[in-house]
């Protein structure tokens, strides 16, 4: 059972859902991500999800495509991305961290040369987003080869046919995009969510999580009436732009805040 | 016909060989699909066929002519130079050819609102203009940097009603057009069509767009005998047939400042819904390029070229900017027409490999547009204030 799985199902048994925070690695400055992500830790993260900096962000909206643009003005590469990781993991072996991004950075170092190194790093799930299962037969082999759950999305646009493929290539969780946008985007209508997730999870052995448009204590708590898993992204890269300036507390702050409001969620 | 050169591509999901394919976020899956079954159901309709060719004859006034440059190749003093005028087409290039099948394509889906991307304008200008004659709500994402460099453009999608929305991000030319694009189009999936305006992005876009230009290479095949054309398809298997390529040098490939992914043998790489040759760095990011013409400024290449480079039907070469320029001039002064400065690459490769070819030999160049857009660019470059 590989890191998330165990994660995932410790909390299945204890009636209870993932806190899944998102953060774009080296995004004020690569300094700083590792100090973020165990503050991430503290506020409740049960699983973290790191996203790897790229040039076209295609799938993201403003937020997002700038904290990209941070990290990239640092230099910040995938290999970098990894380093973070093996720091953050010196001092916390329990977290699970799943890398978030395009599959070019992925693709031009070769899937088997990044398995190996993301293993080493202490990586347990990769989501590229550009990568639908039609493409990802490859990829997504050589993860679970070397331990690495690979993470796909699912839309509000999914069909049952695409739900079954991604049921075959998928492990860890899936990532239900909750609508129709860009990261960052408009408020989530909860639910349109909680219809189309008892169809997802009536197909699905795997749990469920949720992103795009959660930004407070109590669209999580919404979500996590549904779901097994809440993503926060873009409220959190919204703190990060906000400045350095206490920081690292803020961000506690803040998902320590969702993470009560998601376990007072009646299911 | 030679067996060595019978072609069918691409495979059912798209790919040509090792490129092409569908990589994009999952909320846009469905509606590829949905866009790949209408598309085949269509062009096996023959009402939706006669529509299309009827547009072609009496809006873009096709076929285009083949023109002589016989001034032009005496000059040179080589081969025989023969233009293919899309320049004459209804909105001044090639483009209109392709959006006129996909409004229509729109119009068959219900679609009421349609995006475009452009670089140089002459897509957008050819996606207002279907919209603006079928109907439909029309937005333009443009680059900031090519609002800048292709005003002329910019007011003419705004005359016909589009609405241009200036994209600010990364190079803030074509390649970051498409990702405003894709994010518009992900979000109002359900009510907009994207009109992609070359021979690339995710499947069912590259075979899509080559058979809605596939009407260039046919008339020509026609009008003359053993010639080539920019859009290749229609010569792919006619034998005795050279197909060159030709992209944006800039400031010359060893300068790193150019766009010629295949020309510099850029390793492969996924943007923009394809896999294909892509200009990057060594950690995978998309690197900034540069060309004088806004509508070869792109990193990457369509799945069909980098599949002909590979199978060694087709060869590419890069021409430099200024190399461009000067043929812009030489066909303005020695024909009598404004080329665009993008079909001015093509037409600088003619003029460079004119010379070393017998005179009975010919060339066809696909003059894929018109240059007005570019007289402030070009007037630029000159120092002149207009």
């Amino acid at each position: 059972m590989s890191r998330i799985q165990k994660t995932l199902a410790a909390l299945k048994a204890d009636c209870r859902q993932a806190l899944i925070p998102f953060i774009t690695a080296g995004d004020p400055r690569p300094g700083l991500t590792v100090e973020l992500m165990h503050a991430l830790v503290k506020g409740g993260a049960d699983v973290i999800e790191l996203g790897v900096p790229f040039s076209d962000p295609m799938a993201d909206g403003p937020v997002i495509q700038r904290a990209s643009e941070r990290a990239l003005a640092h230099g910040v590469s995938l290999r970098d991305v990894l380093g973070m990781v093996a720091e953050f993991r010196k001092t916390d072996a329990g977290t699970p961290v799943v890398l978030m991004g395009y599959a070019n950075p992925v693709e031009a170092m070769g899937y088997q040369v990044f398995a190996q190194a993301a293993v080493a790093a202490g990586v347990d799930g990769v989501l590229t987003v550009d990568l639908p299962p039609e493409e990802a037969e490859e990829c997504a082999a050589t993860f679970k080869r070397h331990g690495i759950d690979p993470i796909f999305l699912l839309a509000p646009t999914t069909p049952v046919s695409r739900i079954q493929a991604v049921e075959r290539l998928a492990s860890g969780y899936v990532y239900y995009v909750s609508l129709k946008g860009v990261t960052g985007a408009a408020t989530l209508d909860v639910a349109s969510v909680a219809a189309k997730l008892a169809e997802l999870q009536s197909y699905l052995s795997v749990p469920v999580g949720v992103g795009f448009g959660i930004r407070d204590p109590e669209s999580a708590r919404a979500v996590a009436a549904v779901a097994d898993a809440v993503v926060i992204g873009s409220r959190l890269v919204q703190e990060v732009e906000a400045g350095e300036a206490g920081l690292a507390a803020r961000l506690t702050e803040f998902l320590a805040s969702v993470r009560a409001a998601m376990d007072t969620a009646r299911r | 016909m030679n067996d060595k050169l019978r072609y069918n591509q691409p495979d059912a999901r798209g790919h040509f060989g090792q490129h092409g394919g569908i990589y994009v976020a999952e909320t846009l899956m469905a509606a590829l699909d949905e866009l790949r079954v209408e598309y085949e159901k269509a062009i096996a309709d023959p009402d939706f066929m006669a529509e299309y060719r009827y547009e072609l004859a009496h809006y873009v006034g096709r076929p285009s002519p083949v023109y002589h440059a016989k001034r032009w190749s005496e000059l040179l003093g080589g081969a025989q130079i023969y233009l293919k005028r899309e320049d004459l087409n209804h909105t001044g290039a090639h483009k209109v050819n392709n959006t006129i099948g996909q409004a229509l394509l729109a119009r068959r889906m219900g679609k009421k609102r349609v995006i475009a991307e452009t670089g140089a304008g002459q897509h957008g200008v050819a996606s207002a203009t279907v919209a603006a004659r079928y109907g439909l709500e029309c937005v333009v994402y443009m680059g900031a940097e090519d609002v800048a460099r292709q005003s002329p453009n910019v007011y003419r999608m705004k005359l016909l009603g589009a609405t241009v929305v200036p994209v600010t991000s990364g190079s803030k030319t074509l390649k970051d057009a498409m990702n405003e694009a894709m994010r518009d189009w992900v979000t109002n999936v359900d009510s907009t069509y994207y009109i992609i305006g070359t021979c690339a992005g995710p499947h069912p876009y590259p075979t899509l767009v080559r058979d809605f230009q596939c009407v260039i290479g046919e008339e020509a095949k026609v009008q003359m005998q053993d010639m080539i054309g920019r859009h290749f398809h229609p010569y792919v298997e006619v034998p005795g047939v050279r197909l060159i390529g030709v992209e944006a040098g800039g400031h010359g490939v060893e300068t790193g400042q150019h766009a010629a992914p295949l020309t510099t043998n850029a390793k492969v790489g996924v943007l923009h819904g394809q896999r294909s040759y892509l200009m990057q760095d060594a950690n995978g990011q998309i690197v900034e390029t540069h060309s004088v013409s806004a509508g070869l400024d792109y990193p990457g290449v369509g799945p069909e070229h980098s599949y002909l480079k590979d199978i060694g039907r087709a060869e590419y070469v890069a021409i430099n900017d200024d190399e461009a320029l000067k043929a812009f001039h030489d066909l303005c002064r020695f024909e009598g027409i404004i080329p665009a400065l993008e079909s001015s690459h093509a037409l600088a490769h003619a003029a460079k490999i004119a010379p070393t070819m017998a005179k009975d030999q010919v060339l066809l160049v696909n003059l894929s547009g018109r240059g007005d857009k570019d007289i402030p660019t070009i007037a630029k470059l000159d120092g002149i204030q207009l």
